[in-house]
């Protein structure tokens, strides 16, 4: 006999496949981007903001060896002084999210705190993806008028 | 007592067709639970895991985390 003892949120968090009624319903991992661009700490912030620029974003994911999350370079830090290290200008410990959030549930709280993009991460702090507002409120309002809203609640 | 398990343990272990216990509630089963999980809620563990594990296979219980 053994004991998962983190359990389902453990689960859920490193966004594994479910099963049950609300298992297909589009969350925060499912919708965010994999494809946002990421850096090091080490590296020259007016390269990472060129090939930010080039990916077609404003955003930028800091991360260690092994893809955990260390902090954020938003526009207002990819604008800052060219030469100095990502380490010096970022946004350390940014407010990550799990993937099983639902994406309507994300979607409110992007828009009531005025989130434009998010780091989406396991419970391990592995980064995921990036979940922009925009994805997430058209996810959102797409689910909505396929499903009804009475599913977003339960 | 349970030996206590972590997540790449799980998966391994319901790889080699591990019985997978979800303890939390009817509803919260129904609404997501693991792959292949069944639902023997805490308060009626004593009289349903007899009649519905198999002894022979082993078990992994889990609720949502931990207590």
């Amino acid at each position: 006999m053994y004991e998962y003892a983190s359990g389902k949120q453990d689960w859920l968090a490193a966004g594994l496949p479910t099963e049950g009624r609300t298992a297909s319903w589009p969350r925060a991992g499912t919708v965010a981007r994999e494809d946002a661009p990421t850096c090091r700490l080490t590296e020259r912030l007016g390269d990472v903001a060129e090939r930010t620029r080039q990916a077609g974003w404003d955003v930028c994911v800091v991360v260690n060896e092994v893809g955990v999350v260390m902090g954020l370079l938003r526009a207002e830090q990819l604008e800052g002084e060219q030469e100095a290290r990502v380490e010096a200008v970022m946004r350390p410990g940014p407010s990550t999210f799990r993937p099983h959030v639902p994406i309507a549930e994300m979607a409110q709280l992007m828009i009531e705190h005025d989130l434009g993009a998010v780091p989406v991460t396991t419970g391990d702090g592995v980064l995921v993806g990036v979940l922009r507002r925009e994805d997430a409120a058209r996810a959102a309002l797409a689910w909505r008028r396929e499903h009804g809203e009475e599913h977003e609640h339960g | 007592m349970p030996r206590s398990i972590e997540r790449d343990e799980v998966r391994k272990l319901l790889d080699q067709g591990v019985q997978l216990v979800e303890v939390l509630p009817q509803e919260e089963f129904d609404e997501e639970h693991l792959p292949g999980a069944i639902n023997i809620p805490l308060r009626r563990i004593d009289e349903e895991a007899r009649r519905r594990l198999d002894p022979s296979r082993p078990v992994v219980v889990y609720c949502w985390d931990d207590p």
